[in-house]
């Protein structure tokens, strides 16, 4: 196990810049997920610390060692890729056993090793087949199962829940999970969904345009977005953005160019008139009642069991609310969203940034 | 199932009238699959069944250009199989054959290594690889006639200028070396067939796999040896099977590069049943010895069927 330091990395193309200059700090044993939307970079950035990638610059050390000019095999990591990139022609168990098999390790090590992994994930059994006769979660697994027969110093998978349906995705996120905790060993997982980075995550780096945007544990991104992309990419359904300007004398607020009010704990300092997008997740909204809000026009009502999602237009834009309430509502009904004041977010609208 | 039928009323019984038998056979699946395949059907029997069933006849009688000749049981076989021109056929071919295959599959494997890598003029580069295969094989024969010229030979020319050689090679003059020419010529030709094939089959091993076995701690050879050879067999199957069959038939080159000369070196069993057939009017002879290429063919292509048989890794069934 070893921390692994990103530091100042870029990476072009050509003339195109992929990377524009990342430092991300990955300490012993943490879990840490790039995430952002495709072509951000994410998975440029981490084929450069599995050295599949040259770097442009900056410098990736793993442990204490700079490893910008290490051949990738001798970086003591391994990768989980989108695809599995199995070997078809090798059963699961040399599959699992072709990295050792490549350093003559001893055949009776190599299957105590083999053994110890399948035994983790549960593949005893279907050590003798071929990639082709395995499901797609079994796939997945082996794949895992060649990295941790390695026992390698860092762990990187690259969007390696993409191809599995949704049902199996959660299972899996969740046995990826309670691996590391088992294993303890420094993770680098990247992916595009922003749940699985909420859940899997020690710390979150949200990467746009090959940049990052924030970097840190999922709830307090969630919480404190420090610009508009972040708080737009984290969250599902995402949040609610609403323009206005700035009321800061009298009642704390937005105002709206359709006369609605929304409520702000306190107003930032000297921002009178300022314009600002208003951002409100969709489950601090808050049906009907006394006090500052939004009239809005139900469009859609998706009741899930759980809760009820709601999506209302307010001055010709949906926002989506969610309760835990099952609200009898029929569309085109007028009803009143009372955003809570304590929970907003206010961005800058030029600069996005957080205010 | 049935509590849900149960409240349905029965069904009222359609009369189906029988169909006759003409009906039938107009519009029942099966005849239809057989009348779609007869155009295919009486193409084959025309072009291939039909002229090998006369080659295998016609090696059972005495035919001569002109006369249709009576049965002689396997009088045609015995006797080219004590002929020491036949036999000397039989081992130029199997020569050929092997050492021209094995030279061409080392030769284009590798080149389809190299075109495989990331080079500028990738696609040029490729195209002109095919040059020797798009030329007829005559016309190349003769180009070939005249590198190898005793005389005009460029090649002769170039070694004497260069002073590596005192006299001029005697390339189609003398045995061994007219057997190594012409396998050089089949070389020339036969290697972009294979190298563009090899090409084909090393594009479809995705890069994730070199990618993995890297991080694996794999070497460039290793890659090679575990990755690329492995998952390439199945088409180093296909078209070894293709190059050994054009390869052991071939007889365009040597009939215009040698004739089969000098004195037999180079005689093919294709040229020598030619020879004998149509320039020396023993036909029934000289289908005899077109015939007996046939169980090496048959060798040939049962070797590659058995390689060539689905491996497990390759099929979808449980192996249990």
């Amino acid at each position: 196990m070893a921390s692994v330091d990103i530091r100042d990395v870029r990476k072009s193309f050509g003339t195109t810049q992929i990377i524009k200059g990342v430092s991300v700090p990955i300490s012993d044993g943490e879990f840490v997920v790039l995430v952002g939307p495709s072509g951000c970079g994410k998975s440029t950035l981490l084929r450069m610390v599995a050295g599949l990638e040259n770097i442009t610059g900056g410098t990736i050390s793993i442990g204490d060692r700079i490893v910008n000019n290490v051949h990738p095999k001798e970086r003591d990591i391994a990768m989980v890729f989108q695809n599995y990139a199995l070997y078809p022609h090798m059963t699961v168990g040399d599959n699992m056993g072709f990295s050792l098999k490549l350093r003559n390790t001893d055949k009776a090590l190599i299957n105590e090793r083999v053994q110890k992994a399948a035994g983790i994930l549960g593949l005893q059994s279907l050590l003798e087949r071929f990639p082709r006769q395995l499901s797609g979660g079994q796939r997945q697994r082996v794949a895992m199962g060649r990295a941790i027969v390695r026992d390698p110093q860092v762990f990187l998978f690259d969007e390696p829940l993409s191809n599995l349906d949704a049902k199996l995705r959660v299972a899996m996120r969740t046995e990826i999970k309670e691996l590391h905790q088992r294993l303890k060993t420094t993770t680098v997982y990247v992916t595009h969904d922003q749940i699985e980075a909420m859940t899997m995550a020690d710390k979150i780096v949200v990467m746009h345009d090959g940049i990052v945007e924030q970097m840190g544990a999922p709830l307090d991104l969630y919480d404190r977005p420090q610009n508009q992309f972040v708080a737009g990419f984290i969250g599902s359904p995402a949040m609610n953005f609403l323009t206005g300007t700035v009321t800061a004398n009298g009642t704390a607020g937005v105002q709206m160019a359709n006369g609605a009010h929304l409520p702000l704990a306190k107003a930032p300092a000297a921002s009178e008139g300022r314009p600002v997008v208003y951002g409100i997740r969709p489950e601090h909204m808050e049906l009907g009642g006394d006090g500052p809000g939004v009239e809005a026009e139900v469009v859609v009502i998706e009741p899930t069991g759980s809760e009820t999602q709601l999506v209302a237009r307010v001055g010709g834009q949906d926002i989506v609310a969610i309760f835990r309430e099952r609200h009898q509502l029929t569309p085109g009904q007028k009803i009143k969203l009372r955003p809570r004041a304590d929970v907003a977010h206010l961005f800058d609208k030029e600069t996005g940034k957080r205010l | 199932m049935s509590d849900t039928l149960a409240g349905a009323p029965p069904r009222a019984a359609i009369a189906i009238p029988e169909l006759t038998a003409w009906q039938a056979l107009r519009t029942n699946r099966n005849w239809l699959g057989f009348w779609f395949m007869l155009p295919a059907i009486a193409f084959l029997v025309l072009f291939l069944v039909y002229p090998l069933g006369l080659g295998m006849w016609l090696s059972f009688t005495d035919a001569k250009i002109g006369s249709a000749g009576k049965f002689v049981g396997l009088d045609n076989y015995e006797w080219i199989i004590g002929d020491s021109k036949f036999q000397g056929a039989v081992f130029n071919t199997l020569f050929y054959t092997f050492v021209a295959s094995v030279i061409k599959f080392a030769v284009g494997l590798y080149l389809a290594l190299l075109l495989n890598e990331n080079m500028p003029f990738k696609a040029l580069i490729r195209a002109l690889i095919l040059i020797p295969f798009i030329v007829p094989t005559v016309l190349s024969a003769i180009a070939f006639w005249w590198i190898y010229d005793p005389t005009f030979s460029i090649v002769s020319w170039s070694l004497r200028k260069m002073g590596w050689i005192s006299g001029n090679i005697n390339f189609l003059g003398d045995a061994w070396n007219s057997r190594w020419s012409v396998i050089f010529a089949n070389v020339w030709r036969g290697v972009p067939f294979i190298a563009i094939t090899l090409l084909a089959g090393l594009q479809t091993v995705s890069p994730s796999l070199y990618e993995a076995a890297t991080l694996d701690g794999a070497t460039r050879w290793q890659n090679f040896r575990h990755i690329t050879y492995p998952l390439l067999t199945p088409i180093i199957a296909v078209v070894m099977t293709f190059s050994v069959l054009f390869t052991f038939t071939d007889f365009q080159l040597i009939k215009v590069l040698t004739n089969g000369g000098p004195a037999g070196a180079t005689e093919l069993m294709a040229t020598m049943s030619y020879n004998t057939a149509i320039l020396g009017g023993r036909i029934g002879e000289g289908a005899a010895i077109s015939t007996a290429m046939v169980p090496f063919l048959l060798g040939a292509i049962m070797i590659s069927w058995f390689g060539l048989q689905r491996r497990k890794w390759q099929s979808g069934e449980n192996n249990e």
